[in-house]
């Protein structure tokens, strides 16, 4: 079983997005995400003043098992990247809703309401399994 | 629902994640697959390998059967409890399975991979023709694998005094009896530890000592890891039945001596030597971030092209390895290709750690 946060919304390729309270968005795997994955060793970030689109590749997640996309779950540019994750991967795996990969600022506010809420995502998740 | 060891339903209560693993139901992992390789590097864990095949060889020709069976020789095995490793090898000079071979009071005792063990018990009953030899498959047997610096000690403190004793003469690559179990000192992880076989209904309470006195269980994927950092191979990912054991960083297992043994295999080994330019098995070393991983092409500047066998994530050193076959001429760089970049890596002997020290 898996932990979804009802606060936050979630692309279907398992990335959590949080709305902060300045309008920029943090992004994340989820906790179901982390456990397919097994444990994390590289994490590969977007770089600061990138400008993604929704579900353009925006970094890897690199575990003992396999090498994982990240897709950007919503457009914005790149306004900040995780440093910490670069030594401590496992933190990914330890706490998945605490470890931001990177943080956007969104170009069309709108794009979150497009994304699950938890108990669609918790629904897609079952549907895979 | 594949095969399950009599440990299966332990694993699942220790929170195991199951997976199949050449058909049986086995633990990947019980939580962190690194977290789990460290402890066996720092202090010791417990493995269940009962999967894996034991084979008992007895009859007054035992000793020649497996002389011709096995490309290292047995007759080196002086007295009982010396064990060797060995290929079994096909009459093309490749490699049908890699083995450990104990000599015991009764006969000799193999254990071969779990993967192959239908394979290799048509092999072994198909050679007994002309031998007096009878092989017999102890599937009654379970197997749990202790291994780190601290295996020995803790075992010797679980186990009765008999078998303490027993352990604690027991020499490096040697197995004996105790009993109804038998233990040897050998493993597949470059620590020190114990392979323990045990009747099967006597696992489940070993098992459950052993982690009520806290001992780590370990999964698959840090079995993996170990035996990868310590330059063991896998057989049917670091050779299969059309690699020679000369490509295999497995020609120091070949016993050439007595030129009058002909075991399987020996002929095509021979023209091999002499003619061909065999690749060699070598190491890699990522020094940047990234995995190198099975199947992904090497580049050799000048020379040619190999491919990697093994790789994964080394929790010990940091970074991440790999066995790979690759020209024989290769040098100390080379180049690998991940997801359609080519990422340079150092070529090394192919064995990373051993007694927790790392080597390269």
């Amino acid at each position: 079983m898996s932990d979804i946060p009802s606060d936050l919304r979630y692309a279907a390729s398992h990335e959590w997005a949080r709305l902060e309270a300045d309008g920029s968005v943090s992004v994340g795997i989820s906790d179901h995400a982390q456990q397919a994955l097994g444990d994390v060793v590289y994490v590969e970030l977007p770089e600061v003043g990138q400008h993604l689109q929704a579900g353009q590749q925006a970094g890897v997640v690199e575990s003992v098992k396999a090498a994982s996309d990240i897709y950007a779950p919503v457009s914005g540019e790149v306004i900040a990247i995780n440093e910490t994750l670069a030594d401590a991967p496992e933190l990914v795996n330890s706490a998945p809703y605490g470890s931001w990969f990177f943080r956007l600022q969104p170009s069309d506010p709108a794009e979150l309401d497009r994304l699950l809420a938890a108990d669609a995502y918790k629904a897609s998740c079952d549907a895979e399994a | 629902m594949g095969q399950r060891t009599p440990l299966y339903d332990q694993h699942l209560a220790l929170g195991a994640k199951m997976v199949d693993f050449g058909g049986w139901d086995m633990p990947l992992h019980y939580g962190s697959q690194v977290e789990e390789h460290h402890q066996v590097r720092r202090d010791c864990g417990v493995f269940d390998v009962s999967h894996m095949t034991v084979v008992d060889v007895a009859g007054s020709q035992a000793q020649a059967y497996l002389q011709r069976l096995l490309a290292n020789d047995v007759a080196r095995l002086a007295q009982v409890g010396k064990a060797l490793y060995s290929a079994m090898l096909n009459e093309r000079g490749g490699v049908v399975d890699d083995l450990i071979v104990y000599l015991t009071q009764e006969g000799y005792r193999l254990v071969v991979n779990a993967s192959t063990r239908d394979k290799d018990l048509a092999w072994l009953q198909a050679q007994t023709a002309g031998f007096d030899v009878r092989i017999n498959e102890r599937a009654d047997l379970a197997m749990l694998a202790i291994q780190g610096p601290q295996a020995r000690a803790r075992i010797m403190d679980i186990v009765t005094q008999v078998r303490a004793a027993l352990i604690q003469e027991l020499k490096p690559f040697h197995g004996l009896a105790a009993g109804d179990w038998f233990i040897g000192r050998t493993g597949y992880t470059g620590e020190d530890g114990l392979e323990i076989m045990l009747p099967a209904e006597q696992a489940p309470d070993f098992f459950s000592e052993l982690v009520g006195a806290g001992i780590s269980p370990i999964g698959l994927g840090a079995r993996d890891t170990l035996r990868l950092e310590a330059g063991l191979n896998l057989y049917g990912q670091d050779m299969n039945e059309d690699i020679s054991p000369l490509a295999a960083n497995m020609g120091w297992t070949i016993a050439w001596e007595p030129v009058e043994r002909d075991f399987i295999g020996r002929s095509a080994l021979q023209a091999q030597r002499e003619h061909n330019e065999q690749p060699r098995l070598v190491g890699l070393v990522l020094e940047e971030r990234g995995v190198l991983r099975a199947h992904q092409v090497v580049r050799v500047n000048g020379i040619g092209e190999g491919e990697i066998t093994s790789g994964s994530f080394s929790p010990t050193l940091g970074k991440s390895i790999a066995l790979a076959r690759v020209p024989a001429n290769t040098g100390e760089r080379a180049e690998v290709e991940i997801r359609n970049k080519w990422y340079p890596v150092r070529v090394v002997k192919p064995t990373f750690v051993r007694h927790g020290k790392v080597l390269v």
